[in-house]
């Protein structure tokens, strides 16, 4: 409006001949300097409102940035808080499981000892009729940085009377440099294969005749266990156990020393992306004082050395075991003996082994078949006792077929020809294994 | 299991539980990490066993980086104490995992078993969702200079360029995906749920009747009842998972069945993450859209 205002006063001036008005000349062009000095005064003050708006808005934007990501951060915090915060009461609690296991069987000859072995642990085919197997109870957790703990209760009702027995507890150190590890405690020995699983994770209903007679089932060591593993791309592993418990085959000798040492090495590694393997060897070594024979009182002192080769081979397709695998494992197993029975001396070789192959056929179900063998030859001095050679070996051929809805769940039905004795039995058993609680460790 | 980048004498020795975090290592170290990869985009990470070789590769490891959420609950725990590495485990700079720093979707109300097998924290399967890529990669970053610092100006470079060639390549996704929007689809399992979220489809039933159980044929017939009147667009599975539920509802319904690569080396072409989504994308609009 200004500026129309000037132009119109110039316009007029222009207009108006050039005749002398000084006077009003002067007049105008104060007042156009007066028009232009507003004009430019109030685009001027209007550069500056705009100005102090658009900082005003630049804040805001930064600030309202800052605020969502704030937003952000505290509501992931939250979420994850809240899937946490369910246990928050429990947080530093050990993670627990538990596995609930029933069989029923029909066995017409039991046994509980194998011809020509001293018996011990849990071994033989049980009864028949339903039973309700050993419980388990394992309490896992990190002790601090340094160490991780292990605790196994085995729950059982035999006879009418629960025995609660510690399976196992150990410590496991887990910051030592380079490799190596040392457990301390009760813990499952490394000889053979299967012996580190819990029985409720085996592929049949019972162990092999070698882990019977041998192991009494499972040989369980309480002392201290050293395992180095090499850096290279190959699984190759070296250990050593000393034993100064009392669990079969070792006894409790009372000594500083301890009663059994085992060696052992594991190699293991994939071929392709479709097959894993894993070849091992023990040695254990241990001195046997009063081994008892749980019969007439009779019992062996001596040396026993007993060497285990195992061998397991996995397969699925592409590596992926959704639908369809297969696992192949053999043991062998040898031991030498020297000392004195029931006041004979004794100097007898046993061995056995078993190959079993399990094959998933469809997804959540599997067939297995396994043989198993020992033979024990003890010498013709001990006819009437129970390391009596019977003059042939004890096999068995097991059938079994199994069915897990999820991995936390198992039913199985098995079939065994049982030749233990001399007398040949067929046996069936069907057993549900369930696991409740923390997730249980896919070992290899 | 795969190496995917030759040995070297002062390589840092990674060790990946699935193969999304190998390439993303691989993006963000190049030449200086020597990687290896525990499972393959046709193995089912939840059923891996600690087998000798991973614990081999664990026992070298300066740094594991796996998924989280306990995905790998089954077996990297086990992994870790045997492998006697005390520089990966948990809470050490060597133990990275990526769920740590996204946000879960579809976390349970109820954690119990008999919900299948359920992630107490949320959906695990969260690396198909580019965003997160974005964070991971980040974390990921810090996390290598915090283990090797001499590498620090390396990873730094290295991550602002793969964050620059993401950024575009997530434009370009999101433009070429919009016709996706809304597409209704079957899934296996819920492998895809973060993929959905992103790409706005809806994924209106899974053909196992809870997580980790397999499909019934109970629970087919249900789904085939419920979806005849309006079809979905398609099946989608991973390529670990069993074929024969997709084949079976697919064919009955007269729906495309689509097996997505889900995870690096899922096809041929799918080689790194950007050939991920590519591949993925290009997959749903051909064969399903």
């Amino acid at each position: 409006m200004k500026i129309t205002r000037a132009l119109l006063l110039l316009l007029i001036l222009s207009a108006q001949a050039s005749t002398a008005f000084s006077q009003d000349l002067s007049a105008e062009v104060q007042e156009l300097r007066k028009l232009l000095g507003e004009v430019q005064q109030d685009y001027q003050s209007r550069i500056a409102s705009l100005e102090e708006r658009l900082t005003r808005a630049e804040r805001l934007a930064s600030g309202a940035k800052r605020d969502a990501e704030e937003a952000y951060e505290i509501a992931e915090q939250t979420s994850i808080d809240q899937s946490s915060g369910l246990a928050l009461q429990n947080v530093f609690n050990p993670a627990i499981g538990s596995v609930i296991v029933a069989r029923y069987g029909n066995v017409d000859q039991s046994w509980e000892a194998i011809p020509g072995f001293i018996p011990g642990g849990e071994i033989g085919p049980g009864g028949s009729g339903f039973s309700i197997g050993e419980t388990d109870f394992n309490f896992t957790s990190n002790v601090d940085p340094n160490f991780f703990g292990n605790l196994t209760l085995a729950i059982e009702n035999d006879g009418g009377e629960t025995k609660i027995a510690l399976e196992e507890v150990w410590i496991q150190t887990t910051s030592l440099p380079s490799g190596f590890s040392l457990i301390g405690g009760r813990f499952f020995s490394e000889a053979g294969y299967i012996n580190k699983f819990h029985r409720h994770a085996d592929d049949f209903s019972d162990r092999p005749l070698p882990y019977q007679a041998f192991f009494g089932g499972q040989y369980i060591a309480d002392g201290i266990q050293a395992r180095w593993i090499a850096p290279a791309a190959l699984l190759i592993e070296l250990g050593a156990e000393l034993n100064w418990g009392g669990g079969f085959p070792a006894t409790a000798n009372n000594k500083t020393g301890p009663g059994a040492v085992t060696v052992f090495t594991n190699i293991g590694g994939d071929v392709g992306n479709s097959n894993s393997w894993q070849l091992g060897l023990s040695w254990l070594s241990a001195d046997i004082v009063n081994r008892d024979d749980g019969n007439n009182g009779d019992s062996f002192s001596g040396d026993s050395d007993l060497g285990v080769f195992d061998f397991v081979w996995k397969w699925a397709p592409d590596g992926n075991p959704t639908v369809r695998s297969i696992k192949v494992q053999a043991e062998y197993f040898r031991r030498h003996e020297d000392g004195v029975f029931a006041g004979i001396p004794y100097d007898g070789d046993q061995s056995g082994w078993y190959l079993q192959g399990v094959w998933q056929f469809m997804q959540r179900w599997r067939a297995g078949y396994r043989h198993d063998v020992v033979d024990a030859d003890n010498g013709p001095l001990f006819a009437g006792t129970i390391l009596e050679d019977l003059g042939s070996s004890s096999k068995r051929d097991s059938l079994m077929i199994d069915w897990s809805l999820s991995e936390f769940s198992r039913l199985r039905l098995q079939l065994t020809n049982d030749r233990v004795l001399p007398v040949t039995d067929q046996q069936l058993f069907l057993q549900y294994i369930m696991s409740i609680g923390a997730h249980g460790a896919h070992q290899f | 299991m795969t190496l995917l980048t030759p040995l070297s004498a002062n390589a840092l020795n990674v060790f990946a539980c699935e193969p999304e975090w190998g390439a993303l290592v691989k993006e963000l170290a190049g030449d200086i990490a020597e990687i290896t990869v525990a499972t393959t985009a046709f193995q089912d990470p939840h059923k891996l066993q600690a087998r000798p070789s991973l614990i081999a590769a664990v026992r070298r490891a300066d740094l594991l980086i796996c998924t989280g959420a306990q995905l790998e609950i089954g077996w990297l725990p086990l992994l870790l104490r045997r492998s006697a590495n005390p520089h990966i485990q948990v809470g050490d700079p060597g133990y990275f995992l990526a769920a740590d720093f996204v946000r879960k979707i579809e976390i349970p109300k109820l954690v119990d078993r008999s919900q299948g097998d359920i992630h107490p924290q949320g959906n695990p399967h969260l690396h198909l969702d580019p965003r997160n890529i974005q964070r991971i990669a980040s974390a990921l970053a810090k996390r290598l200079t915090e283990i090797d610092r001499s590498g620090s100006s390396v990873f730094e470079s290295r991550l602002n360029d793969f964050q620059d060639r993401w950024s575009a390549a997530m434009l370009r996704w999101e433009e070429e995906s919009a016709s996706l929007a809304g597409l209704r689809l079957v899934s296996h399992h819920r492998s895809f749920s973060y993929l959905a979220a992103w790409l706005d489809l809806d994924i209106v039933a899974t053909l196992e009747p809870k997580p980790g159980i397999p499909p019934s044929g109970a629970h087919l017939a249900r789904l085939l009842e419920q979806l005849t009147p309006n079809p979905p667009a398609g099946v989608i599975r991973t390529p670990y998972s069993n074929e024969k539920p997709s084949a079976w509802l697919s064919e009955r319904l007269g729906i495309a069945e689509l097996q997505l690569p889900y995870t690096i080396g899922g096809t041929d072409d799918v080689v790194d993450l950007f050939t991920l989504f590519d591949e993925t994308i290009r997959l749903l609009k051909e064969h399903v859209n």
